[in-house]
């Protein structure tokens, strides 16, 4: 979707702030948003893509005004009404006030919690060979699906050179509305900062994605 | 009057996302989704093991073991998982080498990704509007707000993480730290060098 989540090229937000001798988190609050969403998603409440998904759902003006782990508060609470863990009755009470749904993976107990620190993976069995191979131009299409994709807006209609083949991966845009993993070759795709930016872009820039293969055209 | 005040005063120190926080938690709790001690041990463990520690590790070790250097820079997730405790990384880390002819930076335009297990959980500017709009237009502009400038001819390749790859920086060995040990090298290593936002501290400047 077209969200302000897609925020690359965007002006106006202002300088980059660094906080010295920043801490892990600011307040108590945001760590258990962190240990829920992570808690729940090891249980298999969702997956990683559809925990994004709802979060660039938030309104944009929400959005834009919520610190980080508010915005994972607001996705995650939403998510779970709709997918049946919560119902709006629960959250009004502040208590549970309707029966448990059952959890795909049963409830992450602490002997669980290392599992859940080591990375997941997301590399799949090759339904088809690669399309592109490397040091092939390619063109990234110019869609504007209304659901999740990982194809930012600043690439859509450019061209750009296929630099790294990194195997079939899950495809977030099937993963995040639950149509199934549809792996799909991902790649490095990388662009000239001019012709993402224009003859003012920076001479020296290069910028790449990760691109999966639904997302490019030969160029 | 002075009851009001303190009345008032109590109420704000729970702000309205702190008790919706809670009240979640507790919600999930009575459901039996979550186990509280499981939670508790998810924050100690990002409070305690999982940070840019285990990032300046591998940098450290890529400095002092050509044969390292080469394998990480072949297959990052691979090299790494001959590192033991800090092989948490799984199959998609790709590492990438800063040189005189060109250096790199690491942004997720589209929402937070980063390399957790090599990093820890990342900094507020990482996740916030004007790195992640900025980096990949003007990046140049961007390291000018980390007081950081790059040679006028260099080039800057920004690495947007739109999938599940991950990505770090393997900046460049200060000057003046030959024959130093891994762990000394360790210490030079910042987290913002391995994003790309920096560069590793100098030897003999205090940290």
């Amino acid at each position: 979707m077209n969200g302000v989540h897609d925020m690359g090229g965007m002006d106006g937000f202002g300088k980059v702030e660094p906080e010295p001798n920043e801490p892990v988190f600011h307040a108590a609050w945001e760590a258990r948003v962190l240990a829920m969403v992570r808690a729940m998603g090891a249980a298999g409440a969702f997956n990683i893509d559809t925990s994004r998904f709802y979060r660039e759902t938030i309104p944009p003006h929400v959005y834009l005004s919520s610190s980080y782990y508010k915005k994972w508060f607001l996705g995650l609470e939403e998510m779970l009404i709709e997918k049946g863990y919560l119902t709006r009755e629960d959250v009004a009470a502040g208590h549970a006030v309707h029966p448990a749904k059952a959890l795909k993976h049963g409830r992450l107990e602490r002997d669980g919690v290392e599992r859940t620190m080591v990375r997941g993976k997301f590399a799949r069995p090759a339904p088809a060979p690669a399309r592109f191979n490397i040091g092939e131009r390619v063109r990234a299409k110019n869609i504007h699906p209304v659901t999740h994709t990982r194809l930012p807006r600043y690439v859509r209609g450019h061209v750009g050179v296929v630099e790294l083949n990194h195997g079939c991966h899950v495809f977030p845009d099937s993963a995040a509305m639950e149509l199934g993993e549809n792996p799909q070759w991902l790649y490095t795709v990388v662009f000239e900062g001019r012709d993402l930016w224009g003859a003012d872009g920076d001479p020296t820039l290069k910028v790449s994605i990760d691109a999966f293969e639904p997302y490019l055209d030969p160029a | 009057m002075s009851e009001h005040h303190h009345h008032d005063h109590d109420h704000s120190e729970l702000s309205e996302t702190e008790l919706r926080v809670r009240a979640l938690e507790t919600i999930l709790t009575e459901k039996g989704y979550v186990a509280p001690a499981a939670l508790d041990a998810i924050i100690q463990a990002y409070e305690t093991k999982i940070g840019p520690h285990n990032g300046a590790r591998v940098v450290a070790k890529a400095w002092s073991d050509p044969a390292f250097r080469t394998a990480l820079l072949e297959d990052g997730s691979k090299a790494i998982s001959t590192l033991g405790q800090i092989s948490r990384v799984g199959d998609h880390l790709v590492v990438v080498e800063n040189t005189p002819q060109r250096h790199n930076m690491i942004v997720c335009t589209l929402c937070s990704c980063y390399p957790w297990e090599m990093l820890g959980l990342p900094p507020v500017w990482y996740k916030a509007a004007p790195y992640r709009s900025r980096a990949v237009k003007d990046p140049r502009g961007v390291l000018a707000d980390f007081g950081v400038t790059l040679p006028k001819d260099i080039e800057i390749r920004v690495w947007d993480s739109t999938a599940e790859t991950r990505f770090l920086v393997l900046p460049m060995r200060p000057e003046g730290t030959e024959g130093w040990s891994e762990e000394q090298l360790a210490a030079l290593v910042t987290r913002d060098c391995m994003i790309g936002t920096g560069f590793p501290k100098a030897p003999g400047v205090p940290s």
